[in-house]
């Protein structure tokens, strides 16, 4: 094989072609592998099987597959380390979100040339991640304050002392917006587990990179193993599972495909799954920041005290 | 009450708030110990150390191993206080008295088929008066928390008693296994209930299970052993024991038994640590404050 | 029991007695200080700059434990305190109310973070001129501010839910004076709200605490935050008037003793300027016979010896059940044999030095007081360090409603004691006082404790708890202990105009 000098540089975050030679002066690129993220750790998919991503200069890159059953070691990661997230105060919880958001600002470079790898304009990828960062921070700051907006105390008819208050639903398994390239994931990911619930997130299928990028992001800001899990592959393959698994509580689905919302409700009354599904909408907007999207998330306890001697 | 109480009441106990217990335990380990509080305290807490073998495995050269490093802590370093006791298994008491004659170490036995306690009580009664008949200086006994889970406050009472009396000269440490106990509020009706049936301690654990002493538990037990203390004058003995494996936790505890019960208690008379590797921490410790240097395990012998 | 056997038993417990003094004995564990940097003169910081005092007039603040001189601190006129005004108004009618919410919570974040960057300069710095336990600065101080600047930071773009069917508005410019027990956690109180509701603020700490205030402003700067956001106006009662008084301040927000803080709502009465007040105290501790006695005993102490007792809420009445009271006051006795009043900047110190000679006198002429009215004193023995002012951990036996030292706040560590029979008997006293900031209550029933909290007129209720804060939770007063609150949800709503 001749040695041959492409005009493409090597990037800097590793996904440089396969198809590069190097020459006697040129360095070679050591590429990424893009493993899924579960309890922590970045393990291969059991499946063994991959998928193809073209990148925007042609270069190639392998993608975990995930079978049924990452999907249901995630599970058992998240349902491990719900309670003790939960169990942290809120405030600990915003710090660590505000942590991610301190993470993800330092790679915005690297997020920048990996978005636009990925089909994104230069000033569409770092609005997308100015966003994200200022949407964590956001969720940040609704830990400790959404119980205080909508929790009530509530004047009985008996002399009792009672009190409404919202709880985390547990263990939440999330299919993200498919037309996202990261802030589609990031966005759900923030609010559910603000108020203490743990999550499993598939991304986007055409987009699954700066997914992959985030749970490093995510793996160094203090987020104990098992909180947010991440897989890539396809959503068709992986709904059954996500809509079917007894010990998931809580499902969100973006799609516009009306049978896979269909699918999705009717999988969920197996154990009585809270289910949202939504169709894929423009993230940058503010107007798709909320608490509802924390409150969707939460059960409501109510508690009952006598007041007497 | 009295001493000769007949029986124990739950309504005389307290109730204990454990939020409030933990905040109470977070601060003594606040204190901060220097210079010479710090080699006074490791001295003091290395003088009080049950050193402990309690293994299905156990040989009679194991236990003679043990029992000489009870004796010799650390030979290179003068002024080493050696331990209070060794504890093993009934079976080998004999080899300890004998590898400890001379010392004034004394030796422990666990006995009434620890550490589960589920036994019935002549099988325990047997247990106590073969380790006592073997040498024991003190018979370390465990609850029946089955019993006691279930409201039986009774019948645990009668079995204390009954092994205190199978005892005879030998010191009774009752063993409350607080880590199955659940609550602190439990921890301090059998520590009461310990007290009035005969305890002349009252131990933490049996360190086979986790969580074995932690310093909640020992803060109820020391407010129980205060509150007998001023009713009726009499001293009870306090042990946390298992998990407790290095200098620094020991010193948070002799804090606890400094600011609750006083000069008093801070004596192998009254209180012990039931650890194994405690020691060579402690050794490591002393060596570092004289030496200024960080140490290594390497330098000290692991028996 | 027999009458015999009983007298016995009262006797048995009168006179055992648990040594404290020989046992364990901890050797100086002083703090280092060399790691802070403090500047020999400090001057007034307006508009993002540090700037002169126009009659350039200064005064030493010292350490309250050393008697030395810390620093010299600049002393604001009414002139300087018109120039920072000036500077408040110009950004917030420029800058502040213009930068978005977003942005402007992030700049409370960034605060936040550098704070706990530099969280033990700030706790040596708090100890070092306010004479607080060292262990306290940095256990609870510290970490509590950073809290604050956090919790508010995540307010500040999200009031439209806050306050239902109103739309949340700044105010304009807030001016705040702040007191000397916690000196950075109540600029904290103070500032953080203020600017998350997009407020400009004008600030005057208290003049034997001016520091950990000046080198918050350092901090402001790193952040970045726009100049003459926070201004800080050094000095004493005659700049608080200024600020008080001052046309262009929207809202005043004071934290100090109930007779300034009627002086201040005379003088801005017919202004239109928003007020809050956050005065003092003379909360109830109250002890039932059903109660975790030992962990009381520890709320007891919490409640009225942490921070030298120079807490408005600290719960300087304890009301003990009759039934309980001779072992409650033994347990307490011995507790206090165990607490350390020394060197604040040792670590073992539980009760530091007293903030000033100024408030030393008034405490030990409260004691005096309280002798005098034949109340039975107990203190555990101390020594004192030679220099610095202190006061030893201080109860006030058989004691009633009628004491002068019942009824005075004494702002330090001297708790009065009275017994009580039934809950209404204890109800009553405990409201029975113009003030009404917090109160205590001690017993393991549920249903009890919500009786007395639906029933105390105080603004904090703690049950088989005391002196716990969390930015988080409102905090403020009934009847003479103020109005307004600071912390959650309702801490916002001094800070904006509903409409």
């Amino acid at each position: 094989m001749a040695a041959t000098k492409t005009t493409t540089k090597p990037s800097t975050n590793g996904t440089a072609v396969n198809a590069e030679t190097a020459t006697k002066n040129e360095r070679l690129a050591v590429l990424k592998t893009y493993k899924i993220y579960i309890n922590g750790q970045f393990p291969r998919t059991e499946s063994g099987r991959y998928y193809t991503i073209k990148l925007s200069n042609k270069e190639q890159v392998n993608v975990c597959l995930s079978s049924r059953k990452d999907f249901r070691n995630s599970v058992s990661a998240a349902r491990e380390a719900q309670e003790k997230w939960a169990g942290k105060t809120a405030y600990n919880r915003s710090q660590i979100l505000y942590r991610i958001a301190e993470m993800l600002e330092t790679r915005s470079a690297q997020f920048t040339e990996e978005l636009v790898n990925q089909g994104a304009t230069a000033a569409a990828a770092k609005e997308e991640i100015s966003i994200a960062v200022d949407r964590l921070i956001y969720y940040a700051g609704w830990c400790d304050k959404f119980n205080q907006v909508f929790s009530s105390v509530n004047h009985v008819s008996s002399s009792h002392f009672n009190f409404s208050s919202l709880e985390p639903t547990g263990v939440v398994a999330a299919i993200a917006d498919q037309n996202s390239r990261l802030l589609g994931l990031v966005s759900i990911i923030a609010p559910v587990i603000a108020s203490g619930n743990t999550i499993i997130g598939l991304a986007s299928t055409q987009f699954p990179l700066s997914a992959i990028t985030f749970a490093e992001v995510l793996n160094t800001s203090d987020l104990p193993a098992g909180v947010v899990n991440i897989l890539t592959g396809e959503a068709s393959e992986l709904l059954a599972p996500f809509t079917t698994h007894m010990d998931v509580n809580a499902v969100y689905l973006n799609t516009d495909n009306q049978q896979e919302k269909v699918t999705a409700e009717t999988n969920a009354a197996l154990n009585v799954k809270r289910v949202k599904v939504e169709a894929s909408l423009d993230w940058t907007l503010p107007k798709n920041e909320d608490p509802y999207r924390i409150l969707d998330y939460t059960e409501v306890k109510t508690t009952w005290h006598p007041i007497g001697i | 009450m009295t001493t000769t109480l007949k029986s124990y009441d739950p309504r005389f106990t307290p109730p204990v708030d454990q939020v409030s217990v933990e905040e109470r335990c977070a601060r003594f380990t606040t204190r901060s110990i220097k210079k010479s509080t710090k080699v006074n305290g490791l001295k003091l807490a290395m003088s009080m150390i049950d050193l402990t073998t309690l293994e299905g495995k156990d040989s009679e050269g194991k236990v003679r191993q043990l029992c000489y490093k009870a004796m010799h802590p650390h030979d290179a370093m003068p002024g080493v206080p050696q331990v209070a006791a060794v504890c093993v298994y009934p079976t080998m008491v004999k080899v300890a008295k004998k590898a400890l004659k001379g010392s004034s170490i004394n030796v422990a036995a666990v006995a009434t088929a620890f550490p589960s306690g589920m036994a019935p009580l002549q099988v325990k009664l047997d247990d106590t008066h073969y380790a006592v008949d073997e040498g024991a200086d003190e018979i370390d006994m465990v609850i029946s928390r089955g019993k006691f889970l279930q409201g039986e406050y009774n019948f645990v009472f009668d079995e204390i008693a009954a092994v205190k009396e199978a005892c005879g000269k030998a010191h009774l440490k009752v063993i409350l296994e607080t880590g199955e106990l659940s609550t602190l509020d439990n921890v301090r009706k059998a520590s009461d209930l310990a007290i009035l049936a005969g305890a002349d301690f009252i131990k933490t654990s049996t360190g086979k299970i986790q969580p074995a002493a932690t310093m909640p538990v020992t803060l109820v037990m020391l407010e129980a052993i205060r509150d007998y203390y001023y009713a009726t004058g009499k001293m009870i003995g306090m042990k946390p024991a298992g998990g407790i494996a290095t200098s620094k936790l020991a010193l948070h505890y002799l804090v606890m038994v400094n600011e609750t019960l006083g000069a008093q208690w801070l004596n192998p008379d009254w209180f012990r640590f039931g650890a194994s590797k405690l020691a060579n921490d402690i050794l490591m410790q002393l060596m570092k404050e004289q030496t200024g240097n960080y140490q290594s395990l390497n330098y000290f012998s692991n028996d | 029991m027999s009458k015999k056997q009983d007298k016995t038993q009262k006797a048995v417990i009168a006179d055992l007695a648990l040594d404290f003094s020989s046992g364990f004995i901890y050797e100086p564990a002083p703090e280092s200080s060399s790691h802070v940097k403090l500047e020999k003169q400090y001057e007034l910081f307006i508009d993002g700059k540090w700037v002169a005092p126009i009659d350039k007039k200064y005064f030493d603040t010292t350490s309250p434990a050393t008697e030395q001189v810390i620093s010299r601190i600049a002393e604001a006129s009414a002139a300087d305190v018109d120039k920072a005004v000036k500077a408040a108004r110009n950004a917030y009618e420029n800058v502040w109310s213009k930068i978005s919410a977003k942005e402007r919570g992030k700049y409370l974040f960034r605060i936040a973070r550098i704070i706990q960057e530099k969280a033990r300069e700030f706790a040596v710095i708090e100890t070092m001129e306010g004479g607080k336990p060292i262990r306290e600065s940095r256990d609870i101080d510290v970490p509590l501010a950073a809290n604050h600047f956090f919790y508010y930071a995540g307010w500040a773009d999200k009031l439209e839910y806050a306050f239902p069917g109103k739309k949340a508005n700044s105010i304009g410019v807030a001016g705040q004076i702040i007191p000397w027990n916690f000196p950075l956690l109540m600029a904290a109180w103070k500032i953080a709200p203020a600017l998350a509701a997009g407020n400009t603020v004008v600030l005057k700490p208290a003049e034997t605490t001016s520091l950990t205030a000046l080198k918050l402003a350092e901090v402001f700067q790193e952040a970045g935050l726009p100049n003459g956001v926070v201004n800080i106006v050094t000095g004493a009662g005659a700049t608080g008037a200024a600020i008080v008084n001052h046309p262009d301040v929207n809202k005043i927000a004071f934290t100090g003793s109930t007779d300034v803080g009627k002086i201040i709502q005379k003088a801005i009465a017919g202004t239109n300027k928003k007020l809050t007040l956050e005065l003092g105290g003379k909360a109830a501790n109250i002890i039932f016979e059903d109660a975790a006695i030992d962990q009381a005993v520890e709320g007891i102490v919490n409640g009225i010896f942490f921070n030298q007792g120079h807490v408005c809420c600290a719960g300087s009445r304890l009301f003990v059940q009759e039934g309980v009271a001779d072992k409650v006051i033994k347990k307490l006795k011995d507790r206090m044999k165990s607490l350390i009043v020394g060197d604040p900047m040792d670590k073992n110190t539980d009760i530091g030095a007293i903030n000033s000679k100024e408030q030393l006198k008034k405490i030990n002429d409260y004691l005096k007081i309280g002798v005098n009215e034949g109340a039975e004193i107990f203190q555990p023995a101390c020594t004192f360090p030679k220099k610095g002012y202190f006061c030893a951990p201080t109860l006030f036996l058989h004691t009633s409603q009628s004491h002068r030292i019942v009824q005075e706040e004494i702002f330090g560590p001297v708790l009065a004691i009275q017994t009580f029979r039934t809950v209404e008997e204890v109800l009553e006293k405990a409201n029975n006082t113009p003030y009404g900031l917090s109160a205590g209550v001690w017993t393991d029933k549920g249903s009890k404790i919500f009786n007395m909290t639906t029933k105390l007129k105080a603004g904090v209720v703690w049950a088989n708890t005391y002196n716990k804060f969390d930015p988080a939770s409102p905090f403020g007063g009934y009847k003479e202990s103020g109005m307004g609150r600071e912390g959650g949800l309702h801490g916002l709503l001094p800070y904006l105009s509903l409409s």
